[in-house]
């Protein structure tokens, strides 16, 4: 606990450096795996490579691969960006099944009625596809969140700040408090990421709140009715 | 007017949809397609505004042929009804309505204007403008869909079995609907049904289509009733029997109309 409040200033610096290295990540992962996974979901034959293929990313060691990536992309071991290229693989793979669940979960016949009044491509996609796979991309992303600020505290074990140079310093020295303090913050930073992400899908999403699924025969619901009558 | 010249559909895995099938549709006029699934009946439907291409055949729309047309401004020109509505979920009852004046590139506030003016035209409170298609009732999403076909105010009006999944007191509620509508704003309406009642409360003519996507017979219901053309008509529209087979009794000195199964039905008027 002294230790704690000793070094909160150092703490609160590690949670920024920690966020500033998970959001991109998230965010770059997000961004790749909606396309991905709509081209899983449009192509038929396309689907087991790209699903089989993203998923392996994940059977890659962490420490393995943070290694071998500066090979390829050119950035030195230790640089944040190396970090976060591993994140965002790992992020894919956690996401781009959910994103082409996402897709196949819009409903047909909605698709087709837009087309059949004069939606083009591109604008069903933007206007109609996207948002309609919202809610299941919106759970997508909230794994991706929480398993990525997570696994950014690896990168202390290669020497990129975080976190998780909490865990190692505080490891090697002996100091509870300091793991500790590592620990909480990182649950906190991930459920705080997740509560912007579920506030962002209320503000964007406000048709999915309640039962999302079209009702087709129903009863007209008497508490609407209530409302309607007062 | 709307022309099929000898139209046919072959799906790639070989089923054939629809036969060498010719017909002109009057403008201003209901028109109504009817059969048992796989007559083809929606396939010739969606031949009008290219959400299927005919395999062999031309149809054409004031003699112009629609295949040498841009397909999404076709169909922006031409208004589609379908069962379940079709309405976007995540857009409000407003601009579900206003969406093809907005792709059209209407601005918004005119957009919105044209869609409370057509919930008054279909009988729906302005109020509901702002909620969800998903907090309507089926009967109120369907009148939804039906403003959204008129949005845009088009000579043709495309509806695909419309009421097909609403209960039978509202889809009776929703046709007299139509038939106030139609009275008012006289458009070429395509409707597709498999219900004959339908069919013939609706349509100024009716086609009837047989398994494998050809014309049986076409003619006001009136004709079609007086003289089906063979035994699969007469069958189809149960001529002989149940409640289309009326006769007179006498009762009390008035007489009473009554069905094959004895059932009074009304009674004469003198």
């Amino acid at each position: 606990m002294n230790w704690i409040l000793r070094n909160l200033d150092e703490i609160l610096e590690l949670t920024l450096v920690h966020l500033a290295l998970s959001v991109p990540a998230i965010i770059l992962s997000f961004v790749l795996a909606v396309p991905i996974g709509w081209v899983a979901h449009r192509y038929a034959w396309s689907r087991g490579i790209l699903l089989t293929l993203c998923g392996l990313l994940y059977a890659i060691p962490s420490l393995a691969l943070l290694i071998v990536l500066p090979a390829l992309t050119g950035q030195s071991l230790r640089s944040p960006a190396n970090l976060v290229v591993a994140l965002t693989l790992y992020g894919l793979a956690v996401i781009v099944r959910t994103a082409a669940d996402a897709f196949d979960a819009v409903d047909p016949d909605v698709r087709q009625s837009a087309t059949a009044v004069g939606y083009a491509a591109w604008g069903r996609f933007w206007g109609v596809e996207l948002p309609l796979a919202g809610p299941v991309l919106l759970a997508g992303l909230r794994v991706v969140i929480v398993s990525t600020v997570s696994l950014v505290t690896v990168g202390a074990v290669i020497g990129v700040q975080s976190l998780g140079s909490l865990f190692t310093d505080g490891f090697q020295r002996g100091i509870a408090g300091e793991i500790w303090a590592g620990l909480i913050m990182t649950v906190v930073l991930a459920l705080a990421l997740d509560g912007l992400a579920v506030l962002g899908g209320r503000l964007l999403l406000p048709w999915a709140r309640g039962g999302r699924r079209r009702p087709r025969l129903v009863a007209p619901d008497p508490t609407l009715q209530a409302a309607e009558a007062r | 007017m709307i022309e099929f010249h000898s139209v046919s559909k072959q799906y790639p895995d070989g089923t054939l949809a629809v036969r060498e099938v010719s017909l002109q549709v009057p403008p201003r006029q209901t028109t109504v397609l009817v059969g048992s699934s796989g007559s083809g009946k929606t396939t010739l439907l969606r031949m009008v505004n290219r959400m299927v291409d005919p395999s062999a055949g031309r149809v054409t729309i004031d003699g112009d042929d629609v295949a040498g047309t841009d397909a999404v401004k076709l169909r922006r020109g031409i208004g589609y009804v379908m069962q379940n509505s079709g309405l976007l979920p995540h857009r409000t009852v407003a601009a579900n309505i206003a969406t093809v004046p907005l792709l059209r590139g209407w601005k918004r506030h005119d957009a919105r204007e044209r869609a409370l003016e057509l919930m008054d035209t279909v009988g729906l409170d302005r109020s509901l403008a702002d909620r969800y298609p998903g907090q309507l009732s089926g009967g109120q999403q369907q009148r939804v869909g039906v403003a959204r076909g008129l949005a845009v105010d088009p000579n043709i009006l495309l509806m695909d079995e419309p009421f097909g999944a609403v209960d039978p007191l509202v889809r009776r509620e929703l046709q007299e609907e139509l038939l106030r509508l139609q009275r008012e704003l006289g458009k070429t309406v395509l409707f597709v049904t498999h219900d004959i009642d339908e069919a013939f409360l609706l349509g100024d003519r009716v086609v009837i289509l047989r398994e494998g996507g050809e014309i049986v017979q076409i003619g006001t219901p009136a004709e079609i009733l007086a003289s089906p053309a063979d035994g699969f008509v007469a069958d189809f529209v149960g001529a002989d029997r149940g409640r289309r087979a009326l006769h007179v009794q006498e009762v009390d000195g008035r007489s009473l109309v009554v069905d094959a199964d004895g059932r009074p039905a009304g009674v004469l008027a003198r």
